[in-house]
C-alpha cells in the first residue's frame, strides 16, 4: 500500500545496484534533498540552524566519518575527539595564515591534515586489534588533546588557549564568525554532509568498502584471498579522519564560532560520535543520520518539553533528560541491537508487503 | 518520526517564547554536570535577587523583572542553544563560564546584547574601546592575580625576591587568564613562577601535589573551579602544605571546597570581590519577601554562602545598570543598548550599596565608555573551620595597574586586529 512497486522493472545491472533501488524511496530521497536545500534556508532562524540543525548535520559528517573506520572496517577508535580538535586546529591556523583563501577549501585541507594524522595512528591497528586498539586510540584522543593545549604556536599565542574564528566569506555571504546568517552556515554545513555521504556510500558499496567489509570480518581470511590489510586499514583510517576532520573544522568554524580543546574535543565526544555510531548502526550510511539525529535532537527535544511546556526546574529537566535519553538507548539496543538503522530495514520490509504479509 | 519531532520541538519552542512586556534577564545557569554545586549557588543568588525586587519593589522602574533560566552544565554546545533560545527579547546575558563567554562576546556585539561577565570571562574585555558589548567589572583574573600578589608582598614586607610560587591551575581558558600577569609580575618582584595544570574536571590530583611536595614553593595561588577545588585543598592538607600560605581565586573560596577536608583546612585564603554571610540588612526584606513566602531559588538552602552573595551581586550590577538606563533613556521600558549605556555610566558608590542593604558588600567602582572593569578591586578572605565561615582580613586593594593596562592594551588590540575592529574613540 505504502510501496506501490507495481511497474518498478528494473532492466540492467546499474538499476539494481542503486543506492535507492525502491522508485518510491528514491522520490522521497529528492523530496528530502530539495526540501532540505530549497525550503530549509529561507525558513531558518538563528535558534533552529544554531541548536538544533547544524549540530545535527555537523555531527552526522563525524559519524559517518567513524562508521568507515568501525562500522566498515571494523576498527574500534576512541580517537574521534582528538581527530576532530585536529579538524578544528588546522582549520584555524589556516584561516589565519592565509586568509584570502576560501574557507572551503580551508575546511576541506583540514579534512586532509587530519587524514593524515588519523594514518598515522592508525598504523598500530596492523598489530593490535580490538580493544587493544580502542586503548590505543585512546591514546591518540590524549595526546592529541594535551598537544593542542600544550603548544601555544596552535592556537596563535593567545592569553587562553581560545580559538576563535575570524570571519570568512563563501561567494560574498559570511559562513564563520558572528554575523554570519543561520541560511548561510545551514547550507555550507548541508553541502558537506551531501558530499560527505555521497563518497561514503560510493566508496563503501566498491572495492575500496568492500575489502574493509572483508578484514571486518576476518582479517586472516581477507588476507588469503589477496586483501592487503595495510592499504586496507590504513585507507579506513584515512578516509574516516577526512571525514571527522571535516566535522571537526565546521564544528569550530561554523557552528560553535570558539572553541577550547579539552572542552569542546574532550573524549566526552569520542564517547557521543561512537554512541551514534553504535545506535545509529553500525555500517550503515543511514544509520549515521540516524544516530546523530538521535543524540543530538533528542535532548533538545526533551529540554524544550520539560521545561518549555511542563515549566520544570531545569536541573531536574536536566537529571531527567539524561535519564530518558539512557533509558532509550538501553531500550532501542535491546529490541535492535544492530540500532536504528536496522529497525528502519524492518519497518520498511513490512511496509512492503503490506496488507499481504503472506 | 524526525518530521514529527521537528513539529513538536517547533510547538513547544512557541509556548516557551516569553511575554515581551517585561524586562528579561536571561539566567545561563548549570545545576549538572561536574561545577553544578558551584552553579547552583550562584544561580539561586541571582534569582533571589530579582525576586526581591519583584516582590519588594515591582521590579525596577515599575517594571517586572523576567529571569528564564536555561541550564548549560558549563557546556559550550548547550551554552550556545540556551543563548539561542532566550536571546529574544534580552537585555543581558551572564553565562558564568569562561569558555561560553569566549564564544558569546563575537556573537553579543551582532545581536547588539549585553554580556556581564563579573570576576570572569575575557580579562581584556575591560577595554571598553574594544569589547563594546561586554563588562567585566567589578575584577577580572588579573586583578585577582595582582590583589594576590600585592597580599602576598604586604606580608612579605613588600619583598618577594627569590620567593617560589605555584600556580595550580583549571587547564582551560579560565585557569590559564592568570599566567600572563603572573609571568610578568613575576619579573617585576623577582619570584619564580612554576605552572602546574590540573586536567578538568580535576579528581585526581596527585602528581601536581607531590611535585608541591618536592618543589616546595612558599606560596601556592589556586585558579580551580568545581571538584578540583575540593581535593586540591584535601591534598595540600595530606602534604601539610600551610594553609595560609595557599590563596585561591574567588571561584576557589566557597564553602563547598573547604568544608570536605575538615579541620585541615583552616585559614585557607582567597581572593573576593564581594562580601559573604547573611550579616547585611537586605536579608531581613529577603527572608519576608522572598523566603517566608516560599519563592527562594530551589528552596534557599544556599543563603548567604560565597558562591550565593556572588551570584546576588551581580545581580545587584545588573540592577543598578538597568537603573541607570532607565533614568538616562527616560523610559523603563528599555532595550539593550539603553542598558549598554547604563552600563557605561555605571557608579557603584559605597552609599548607593548601603541604601541596597549591602554595605561593604563590593568595591566601589565606576564605569566609562572606555573602561568596561572598573578599578578591579579585590579583598581577601580567610576561612575558618572551626566558626565554619569566611573572615575578611583585608580591605578593597587596588590591583597593580602599571603590569596590568600595558597587558589589556595588547591583548585587546590583537583582538581588534584578528577580528578587524576599529577600536571607538572614547
Amino acid at each position: 500500500m505504502f510501496y506501490r512497486e507495481a511497474g518498478n522493472f528494473k532492466t540492467s545491472y546499474r538499476d539494481d545496484g542503486q543506492t535507492f533501488p525502491i522508485k518510491l524511496d528514491r522520490m522521497g530521497y529528492y523530496v528530502i534533498l530539495g526540501v532540505a536545500a530549497m525550503v530549509v534556508p529561507f525558513v531558518i532562524n538563528d535558534y533552529w540552524a544554531s541548536a538544533v540543525l547544524l549540530p545535527f548535520l555537523i555531527y552526522a559528517i563525524a559519524a559517518i566519518g567513524l562508521n568507515i573506520l568501525t562500522g566498515y572496517a571494523g576498527q574500534v577508535s576512541l580517537g574521534t575527539g582528538g581527530f576532530m580538535a585536529v579538524g578544528a586546529y588546522s582549520v584555524y591556523k589556516l584561516m589565519t595564515a592565509f586568509p584570502d583563501l576560501s574557507i572551503l577549501i580551508h575546511v576541506l585541507l583540514a579534512g586532509g591534515i587530519t587524514a593524515m594524522v588519523g594514518i598515522a595512528f592508525g598504523l598500530p591497528s596492523l598489530r593490535i586489534k580490538g580493544f587493544y586498539l580502542a586503548v590505543a586510540t585512546l591514546a591518540a584522543q590524549f595526546f592529541l588533546v594535551w598537544l593542542f593545549n600544550k603548544v601555544p604556536w596552535f592556537y596563535n599565542y593567545s592569553a587562553s588557549g581560545q580559538i576563535t574564528a575570524p570571519e570568512r566569506t563563501v561567494l560574498g555571504w559570511a559562513v564563520t564568525g558572528p554575523a554570519a546568517s543561520p541560511a548561510a552556515k545551514y547550507l555550507v554545513c548541508l553541502a558537506f554532509v551531501i558530499f560527505a555521504a555521497w563518497v561514503a556510500r560510493n566508496l563503501t558499496r566498491g572495492m575500496i568498502g568492500r575489502k574493509w567489509m572483508a578484514i571486518r570480518d576476518m582479517d586472516i581470511a581477507a588476507e588469503i584471498i589477496g586483501v592487503n590489510p595495510l592499504t586496507a586499514k590504513l585507507s579506513a583510517f584515512g578516509v574516516s579522519s577526512f571525514f571527522v576532520g571535516i566535522a571537526g573544522a565546521l564544528l569550530f568554524a561554523v557552528y560553535l564560532g570558539a572553541a577550547e580543546v579539552g572542552e569542546a574535543f574532550g573524549i566526552n565526544k569520542s564517547f557521543l560520535v561512537l554512541f551514534m555510531v553504535i545506535i545509529g548502526g553500525l555500517g550503515s550510511i543511514f544509520g549515521s543520520f540516524a544516530g546523530a539525529a538521535f543524540l543530538v535532537l533528542l535532548p533538545v527535544f526533551l529540554k524544550n518539553v520539560l521545561v518549555g511546556v511542563l515549566g520544570w526546574p531545569t536541573d531536574l529537566a536536566a537529571h531527567i533528560e539524561l535519564m530518558i535519553v539512557g533509558a532509550l538507548i538501553i531500550f532501542f539496543l535491546i529490541v535492535e541491537p544492530h540500532g536504528l538503522a536496522r529497525l528502519w530495514q524492518l519497518v520498511k520490509e513490512k511496509l512492503r508487503l503490506w496488507p499481504f504479509p503472506h | 518520526m524526525k518530521m514529527k519531532l521537528a513539529a513538536l520541538a517547533a510547538g513547544t519552542m512557541m509556548a516557551a517564547a516569553p511575554a515581551m512586556a517585561d524586562l528579561i534577564v536571561p539566567n545561563l545557569s548549570y545545576r549538572t554536570g561536574a561545577y553544578g554545586a558551584g552553579g547552583t549557588q550562584y544561580a539561586d543568588g541571582f534569582n533571589d535577587y530579582f525576586t526581591l525586587l519583584n516582590e519588594r519593589d515591582g521590579g525596577i522602574g515599575g517594571e517586572m523583572i523576567q529571569v528564564p533560566e536555561c541550564e548549560t552544565a558549563y557546556n559550550t554546545e548547550k551554552g550556545v542553544e540556551c543563548y539561542e533560545s532566550t536571546k529574544e527579547g534580552a537585555l543581558v546575558f551572564n553565562p558564568l563560564s569562561t569558555g561560553i563567554t569566549y564564544q558569546l562576546i563575537p556573537k553579543v556585539s551582532v545581536d547588539q546584547k549585553v554580556l556581564y561577565t563579573p570576576g570572569y570571562g575575557r580579562t581584556s574585555a575591560k577595554n571598553g574601546q574594544v569589547f563594546e558589548w561586554v563588562f567585566n567589572a567589578p575584577a577580572n583574573y588579573w586583578d585577582g592575580a595582582s590583589v594576590a600578589i600585592k597580599y602576598l608582598l604586604d606580608e612579605n614586607g613588600g619583598d618577594l625576591n627569590g620567593k617560589k610560587i605555584a600556580l595550580v591551575y583549571h587547564n582551560s581558558a579560565y585557569g590559564k587568564e592568570p599566567i600572563r600577569t603572573l609571568t610578568e609580575l613575576g619579573e617585576k618582584h623577582g619570584f619564580e613562577l612554576t605552572e602546574i595544570p590540573v586536567e578538568a574536571p580535576g579528581q585526581e590530583q596527585k602528581s601536581q601535589w607531590l611535585q608541591i611536595r618536592r618543589d616546595q614553593p612558599d606560596y601556592v595561588l589556586m585558579w580551580g573551579w568545581g571538584v578540583m577545588n575540593q581535593v586540591a585543598i584535601q591534598e595540600a592538607a595530606n602534604i601539610r602544605f600551610p594553609m595560609e600560605n595557599f590563596i585561591g581565586i574567588w571561584w576557589t573560596g566557597s564553602e563547598i571546597d573547604v568544608m570536605p577536608a575538615g579541620a585541615a583546612s583552616n585559614g585557607y585564603k582567597a581572593v573576593t570581590f564581594n562580601g559573604v554571610g547573611t550579616d547585611y540588612p537586605i536579608y531581613e526584606d529577603l527572608q519576608t519577601h522572598v523566603i517566608e513566602p516560599g519563592l527562594a531559588s530551589q528552596g534557599g538552602e544556599h543563603i548567604g554562602s560565597a558562591v550565593y552573595s556572588r551570584g546576588m551581586y551581580a545581580a545587584v550590577v545588573i540592577a543598578e545598570a538597568i537603573r541607570k538606563a532607565q533614568e538616562l533613556a527616560g523610559t523603563s521600558a528599555i532595550d539593550a543598548p539603553q542598558l549598554r549605556e547604563g552600563f557605561e555610566n555605571l557608579n557603584m558608590t559605597q552609599e548607593r550599596l548601603a541604601e541596597i542593604g549591602l554595605p561593604d558588600f563590593g568595591p566601589a567602582f565606576e564605569l566609562s565608555c572606555s573602561n568596561h572593569g572598573g578599578n578591579g578591586k579585590a579583598r581577601i578572605q580567610q576561612w575558618d573551620a572551626e566558626a565554619q565561615q569566611w573572615t575578611l582580613i583585608t580591605d578593597f586593594t587596588e590591583p597593580d595597574s602599571e603590569i596590568l593596562e600595558p597587558l589589556i592594551e595588547a591583548d585587546s588590540t590583537a583582538f581588534a586586529e584578528e577580528n578587524g575592529i576599529t577600536p571607538k574613540d572614547c
